[in-house]
């Protein structure tokens, strides 16, 4: 049994706006949404460059929802309230009713926060939240209560590459015939001097202080590293039949998944890129589509120097010559890099591109690596032709994590 | 402190935990019946009690707090 999976409902919260009509007018117009953090709690760290939410989650959401839940599940929330009435499904049975929302690294501030509260005050004064708003599921199981899921609620996790991998996920339970309706993305919130210490000491993050509204800026030849993100996005994917049957509004089709693995090394990219390929590959086979069907890419391309060129070259190979008529465009320039919530913002600007017949151009991009040998959109959006059109959305993790999703146009 | 103002100080904590509206935390109410506080939150509650009137209330005595006038009775009387 496969049946034809559609999406129906987007939400989002990222660092150019609290919802995805702002996002994507923002990406459009090559906004970003990266700043230096101004804390004293960062002032010692080598890396002091972040994109926060541009709408604060305690200006959204009740106090008693702040308390009880970690920043990840708070901004799943958000996303996936906006999504949920975007959708307006009037009626689904709960048991074909699903979630798959996946997150990176999960509650990791609330985990340090209790730490904190440990050591200071001692066990007494823990949080008995403290287990709900750590765990990785936690987002997932916060949106699940929220609709009702009871076809099962899902955290797939793979570092960056998280938040594709649960819409994958998702409209694996819709096609197998275990839903009818899945509540799916990716999810992070854990700007913590920590983590940056942690990314800094990978030499992973940009150090371009001087200017840090253009410190993320994939496939330039002056790119130094990627800029961490908070945010979530959030996508609700239908079965074709169930959508149409009550008239919904439908943005796109969801054509199919390309899932592998470097088996190389633990965080640097394969530099040959063959896991990329292998995925690109079975995507495509999954989504029954050739390389001249691919109009666009939007690919993972974070900024740093080595992953890159490593994509780019990938893409390029797969594609062949019909990568001349595929722009290639990367949302990290504007939004930093979301990490478990970069997959699924990837996907949303993928589905709008398709959609608009629109692809917003890197930000802060300016001169081309002279290994990138794709059609990257710098400066302006660049327009689609009309017709049937289908795009790639790359999205990769630490652990060599590949994977790939396509989407159609309606 | 009267009772009046420890009411007053627990529904603005049952508040802030649970996201009831104060004016609704009244002596008769039950936490779980009738204000819907679940296990979890009763403990945050009771924590943050523990704070803001500087009594000490020992899980053997959480269970027996069922009221909100139970909770009020006990921390005027440990104070």
């Amino acid at each position: 049994m496969s049946r034809t999976v559609v999406v129906t409902g987007l939400g989002a919260t990222t660092p150019l706006g609290g919802d995805v009509a702002s996002t994507w007018q923002g990406l459009l117009a090559g906004e970003s949404g990266i700043t230096i953090l101004e804390d004293p709690k960062f002032a010692e760290l080598p890396v002091r460059i972040a994109a926060p939410v541009k709408v604060d989650p305690s200006n959204i959401l009740e106090p008693h929802e702040i308390r009880r839940m970690d920043r990840s599940q708070q901004l799943a929330l958000i996303a996936a309230r906006e999504a949920w009435a975007d959708a307006a499904i009037d009626s689904v049975d709960p048991e074909r009713l699903g979630v798959a929302i996946a997150t990176g690294v999960g509650g990791a501030i609330s985990l340090m926060e209790q730490y904190d509260i440990l050591k200071e005050r001692g066990a007494s004064r823990v949080s008995p939240m403290t287990v709900p708003m750590l765990m990785p599921n936690g987002p997932a199981a916060v949106v699940g209560l929220e609709v009702g899921a009871m076809a099962g609620v899902h955290t797939p996790v793979s570092a960056c590459a998280s938040g594709a991998e649960a819409i994958g996920y998702g409209a694996e339970m819709i096609r197998t015939g275990r839903a009818d309706v899945v509540v799916c993305g990716g999810t992070e919130g854990c700007i913590h001097p920590l983590t940056i210490a942690a990314f800094a000491a990978m030499r992973a993050l940009s150090t371009r202080h001087d200017n840090a509204a253009a410190a993320s800026r994939p496939f330039d030849r002056d790119r130094d590293g990627f800029v961490m993100a908070e945010g979530s996005a959030i996508v609700v994917l239908e079965s074709e039949e169930f959508a149409k049957a009550r008239g919904a509004k439908i943005y796109g089709v969801y054509g199919g998944q390309g899932l592998a693995a470097d088996a190389h090394h633990i965080a640097q990219p394969e530099p040959e890129g063959r896991g990329v390929m292998l995925a690109i590959n079975r995507a495509l086979k999954d989504a029954d589509l050739s390389t001249k069907d691919i109009f666009h890419v939007n690919a993972h391309a974070t900024s740093t120097p080595a992953g890159d060129v490593a994509e780019a070259k990938a893409i390029r190979k797969v594609l062949g010559a019909d990568a001349d008529h595929a722009p290639v465009t990367a949302v990290k320039g504007a939004t930093g890099h979301l990490l478990g919530g970069a997959g699924s913002l990837a996907a949303i600007a993928s589905i709008l591109a398709l959609r608009d017949r629109k692809v917003p151009p890197v930000a802060n991009t300016i001169n081309l690596d002279e290994g990138v040998d794709v059609d990257v959109v710098i400066g302006s959006p660049r327009d689609l032709p009309s017709g049937d059109l289908a795009a790639l959305s790359n999205s990769f993790g630490f652990g060599g994590h590949d994977v790939v999703l396509a989407f159609r146009s309606v | 402190m009267s009772h009046e103002d420890i009411l007053a100080g627990l529904a603005a904590i049952v508040n802030e935990v649970a996201g009831i509206p104060a004016e609704t935390v009244q002596m008769e109410k039950s936490f779980v019946d009738d204000l819907d506080v679940d296990s979890l939150s009763m403990v945050e509650v009771v924590m943050a009690c523990e704070d803001k009137f500087g009594v000490t209330i020992p899980d053997t005595e959480v269970k027996n707090l069922n009221t909100v006038a139970d909770a009020v009775n006990y921390i005027a009387a440990h104070k």
